[in-house]
C-alpha cells in the first residue's frame, strides 16, 4: 500500500498544496484569480520550448522554461492593459489563447523528437511522473519563495488589502506587484507536473477562498489556505495514484474545490447556511414582536391591559398563520389562551406578565 | 496543394473564425471574454453528461448538454458572486475548473466506452477533419463543417436579427433595460450561442484554441476600429487572414495545424497595435512627436516674443542662442524653426528670426494665458 512511488507523490503534493494555497491567498485577495490561470496556460510554451532546447525534461530547465513564459504572459497582459488600453478580460483572453497556441504548435513540434511523450503529462499533470530526485529541489525552490514572501510580509499585506494605501506610503508598488506575480509564477511552474496547465488555477484559487470563509485576517488565512491546499493536494494524488489510469490534476482540483464548497456552505460566521439560520432567527423573532405589538395595540384601543385578541384577528394581522408563533410565544411564556364562553371554537389569547415587559423593554 | 483535403480543412477553419468573430465582438464588447474561456471549458462536461445519460455522442443532445453546462457555469459564478463571499473571479476561477476537471475525470473512466481523447478536448485536430465525412448533394462534406456551418447560419442570423439591441445592450445595459429591450436575455442568447458553436468547434480546433477565434479578432478590431461594424469587419478580416497563413505557415514546418491558426490570430493583433491608426503604437509616436512639436515651437515663439525690441534682439534672435540660451541641441533647434517657417509663425532674414504677425499674436495670446492662471493661483 505505502510504497515509496507513493510516499513521493504525497509528499510533493503536499508541499505544492500548500505552496499554491499560500499564493493563491494573494491572487484571492487581490481579485485576480484568472491571472494565475493566464500564467499556468501560458507555461506551456515554456515548458516545451524548453524541452526542445535542453533536450530533456529536467527539473530546473523545464521550471526555466514555465517562468521566463508565465512571467513573459503576466508583463504581456499589462502591456495590453496599459499600453495599448485592452479591457483586463480581453487582455487575459488573448494572452491565454495566444501563449497556449504557441505551446500546441511547440508540442506538435516535439512530438516528432524522441522521449517527448511524457509533455502532455503537462496539460493535466500525472502524479506518477514525479520522480523522487525532483523532490529536493521542489522543496528548496517552494522554501525560496516561502521566504520571500515572509520577508516582504508587511508589504504584500499591505499590497493585499490597500494598494492605494500602499502607493501613498511611498512603497514601490509596480515592483511589488512584478514580484508577487513572478512568485506565484514560480508557484504555478511547481506545481504543473502534478496538476497540469489547465486546472492549476483551482489549486491557487479553491484553497484561498475556503481558508477565507472560516478567519480573519491575512497570517491565518494564508496559514489555513496551506493547510487546505496540502490536504486537497495529498488526498488528490493518494487517489489518483491507486486509481488506474486517472489523472492527478483532475482529483486535485476536485478535492480542492470541495473544500471550497463545504467552506462555502458550513463556516460558522460567513457560511451561506450561517446566515440562513440568522436570517430565519431573526425573522422569528420579529413575527414574536409583531405579534405581542399587536395584542399590545389591541389591548390599548379597548383601553384594557387585559384585553384578549382573537387568533383570527393576530392571523390577518401577520398575513400568516399565526398558530405556530403563538405556540412558541406561550412555550416563551410571553402569552396565554383564554377560553371564553360564548365562543368556544375561537381561541382568544392575552399577554401574560412577561410578555408585558417584553413589550415595553427597548429593542434588543 | 489544393486539394480537397486541404479546402476541407480551410473551411473548417473559416467557418470556426466567422463564427468566432461574430460572437467574439459582443463578447468583448461587454467585457466578457473570460466567460468564452469560462464557457469553452465546461462545455466539456456537459457533453460526457450528455453521453452518459443517453449515450448520444453526436447530434443535438450533446450540444445541448453543452449548452446547458456552459451557461450554467457563467451564471453559477455569477450566483456564486452575488453571495458577497469571494470575487467574481476567484468564483470563474473555481466554478469552470471543477466542471472540467470532472468532466476529465469522467472521460478517463469511461475512456473504453467514450471515444473522446482528452488531448483531442483541449487541442483538437483541424487537419483530420477529412477522416470524418457525409455525403450532401453527392459531395464529401467534413461533419465538423458541416455543423460549423449550420451554428454559424444560426450566429449570423441572429446577430442580423438583434444587431441594433445587442449594440445598445453592450454598451449601455441601462438604456437597453429602459427600452425594455431586456439586456439579460440577449446576454442569456449571447452566451447559449457561444457554448454552442464552441461544441460544434471543438472537435476541429479544440476548446483553447476556439478561445483565440473568439477573443483575438475581436480584440483586434476593437483597436483598430471606432464602430461596432467596423470592429466585426477587421475581426472577421484578422481571423479568415489567420486561417489561411497559419494553415500555410504550420503544413511548411510540419506542426499542429489548429495550433498553427491560432497563433497566427496574434499576427493582426501584433500588426493592429504597431500600425493602428486609433491606439497603434506608430499612432501613438506619431502623435507624442506632433505634440512635443507644437510645445518647442511655443518656446521659440515666447522666446522670440520675450526680447523683441530690447538690446539683446539681435543677439538672441540668431541660432546660437536657441542652442546657448536655450540648451537645445543644433539639430533640434534647426526642426524647430523649421516647423515655426512651415506654420507662418516666424520669417528668417539672414541668421536672423523675427515674429510674424500671427506669432505675435500666438504670443500675446500665451501672456493673457500665462496672466489669468497667475491671478487664479494668488
Amino acid at each position: 500500500m505505502l510504497s515509496p512511488t507513493l510516499i513521493t507523490v504525497a509528499l510533493a503534493a503536499a508541499m505544492i498544496g500548500a505552496l499554491a494555497g499560500v499564493l493563491g491567498s494573494f491572487l484571492v485577495l487581490r481579485g485576480q484569480s484568472l491571472l494565475g490561470d493566464v500564467i499556468a496556460h501560458a507555461s506551456l510554451p515554456g515548458v516545451v520550448a524548453a524541452f526542445l532546447i535542453s533536450g530533456g525534461r529536467g527539473f530546473f530547465a523545464i521550471l526555466a522554461g514555465a517562468l521566463i513564459a508565465g512571467a513573459l504572459a503576466g508583463l504581456s497582459v499589462q502591456a495590453l492593459r496599459r499600453g495599448a488600453g485592452v479591457k483586463p478580460d480581453a487582455a487575459l483572453g488573448v494572452v491565454l489563447s495566444l501563449f497556449f497556441a504557441a505551446g500546441v504548435v511547440l508540442l506538435t513540434l516535439a512530438q516528432t523528437r524522441g522521449g517527448s511523450a511524457g509533455l502532455t503529462v503537462f496539460l493535466f499533470g500525472q502524479a506518477a511522473s514525479v520522480l523522487r530526485a525532483d523532490l529536493v529541489p521542489m522543496a528548496l525552490v517552494g522554501g525560496g519563495v516561502l521566504v520571500v514572501l515572509a520577508l516582504l510580509w508587511k508589504e504584500f499585506q499591505f499590497l493585499a488589502f490597500d494598494p492605494e494605501g500602499a502607493r501613498a506610503q511611498g512603497l514601490p508598488v509596480a515592483r511589488l506587484e512584478v514580484l508577487l506575480t513572478l512568485l506565484i509564477a514560480v508557484t504555478i511552474v511547481l506545481g504543473l507536473t502534478l496538476a497540469g496547465v489547465v486546472l492549476m488555477v483551482a489549486l491557487l484559487i479553491a484553497p484561498a477562498v475556503a481558508a477565507r470563509q472560516w478567519v480573519r485576517g491575512l497570517a491565518p488565512m494564508v496559514w489555513l489556505a496551506a493547510l487546505f491546499g496540502a490536504l486537497a493536494g495529498t488526498g488528490g494524488a493518494v487517489i489518483s495514484a491507486i486509481g488506474q489510469g486517472v489523472a492527478t490534476g483532475p482529483v486535485m482540483v476536485l478535492a480542492a474545490v470541495a473544500l471550497a464548497a463545504l467552506s462555502l456552505l458550513l463556516a460558522p460566521e460567513r457560511g451561506i447556511l450561517a446566515r440562513r439560520n440568522r436570517q430565519a432567527q431573526a425573522r422569528k423573532s420579529l413575527r414574536g414582536r409583531q405579534v405581542l405589538a399587536a395584542l399590545g395595540g389591541l389591548g390599548a384601543d379597548h383601553a384594557n391591559p387585559g384585553y384578549a385578541g382573537d387568533q383570527a384577528m393576530l392571523d390577518a394581522y401577520l398575513g400568516a398563520d399565526a398558530g405556530p408563533v403563538l405556540a412558541r410565544l406561550q412555550r416563551e411564556g410571553y402569552v396565554r389562551p383564554v377560553a371564553l364562553a360564548p365562543e368556544p371554537g375561537a381561541r382568544r389569547w392575552e399577554l401574560t406578565e412577561a410578555g408585558r415587559q417584553r413589550l415595553e423593554a427597548p429593542d434588543a | 496543394m489544393l486539394d480537397a483535403v486541404a479546402l476541407m480543412i480551410l473551411g473548417t477553419g473559416a467557418l470556426v473564425a466567422i463564427s468566432g468573430a461574430l460572437l467574439g465582438t459582443f463578447l468583448v464588447l461587454r467585457g466578457e471574454s473570460m466567460s468564452g474561456d469560462a464557457i469553452s471549458h465546461a462545455i466539456v462536461l456537459g457533453i460526457v453528461l450528455a453521453w452518459m445519460l443517453t449515450g448520444a455522442r453526436a447530434g443535438l443532445v450533446p450540444v445541448a448538454g453543452a449548452v446547458l453546462a456552459g451557461v450554467g457555469a457563467v451564471f453559477g459564478a455569477q450566483a456564486l458572486a452575488r453571495s458577497k463571499l469571494l470575487g467574481q473571479d476567484a468564483a470563474t476561477g473555481i466554478v469552470f475548473p471543477a466542471m472540467f476537471a470532472l468532466g476529465v475525470l469522467l472521460i478517463n473512466l469511461n475512456a473504453r466506452n467514450l471515444h473522446l481523447d482528452i488531448d483531442t478536448v483541449l487541442l483538437g485536430e483541424i487537419g483530420f477533419v477529412w477522416l470524418n465525412t457525409v455525403v450532401i448533394f453527392g459531395i464529401d462534406w467534413p461533419v465538423a463543417g458541416v455543423t460549423l456551418a449550420a451554428v454559424g447560419a444560426l450566429n449570423v442570423a441572429v446577430v442580423a436579427l438583434f444587431w441594433k439591441e445587442w449594440k445598445i445592450a453592450a454598451f449601455d445595459p441601462g438604456l437597453a433595460s429602459a427600452l425594455g429591450l431586456r439586456p439579460g436575455a440577449m446576454g442569456f442568447l449571447l452566451l447559449a450561442l457561444t457554448a454552442a458553436t464552441a461544441v460544434a468547434a471543438f472537435d476541429a480546433v479544440g476548446v483553447v484554441l476556439f478561445l483565440a477565434f473568439l477573443i483575438v479578432p475581436a480584440v483586434t478590431g476593437r483597436l483598430v476600429a471606432a464602430s461596432v461594424g467596423g470592429m466585426l469587419a477587421v475581426a472577421l478580416v484578422s481571423g479568415l487572414a489567420a486561417v489561411g497563413i497559419g494553415y500555410a505557415a504550420a503544413f511548411r514546418a510540419d506542426v499542429s495545424l489548429g495550433g498553427g491558426m491560432a497563433l497566427a490570430t496574434g499576427l493582426g493583433l501584433v500588426l493592429a497595435l504597431v500600425a493602428s491608426p486609433r491606439s497603434g503604437v506608430v499612432a501613438a509616436w506619431v502623435r507624442r512627436r506632433a505634440l512635443r512639436e507644437e510645445g518647442l515651437v511655443a518656446v521659440l515663439i515666447a522666446h522670440l516674443a520675450a526680447h523683441e525690441g530690447t538690446a539683446e534682439e539681435a543677439e538672441e534672435s540668431g541660432p546660437a542662442a536657441l542652442v546657448e540660451h536655450l540648451g537645445w541641441r543644433a539639430a533640434q533647434a534647426q526642426t524647430v524653426v523649421a516647423a515655426a517657417l512651415d506654420r507662418g509663425v516666424i520669417r528668417r532674414e539672414g541668421e536672423r528670426l523675427s515674429l510674424t504677425e500671427a506669432g505675435r499674436a500666438l504670443a500675446r495670446a500665451e501672456v493673457r494665458r500665462n496672466d489669468r492662471r497667475r491671478a487664479l493661483a494668488d
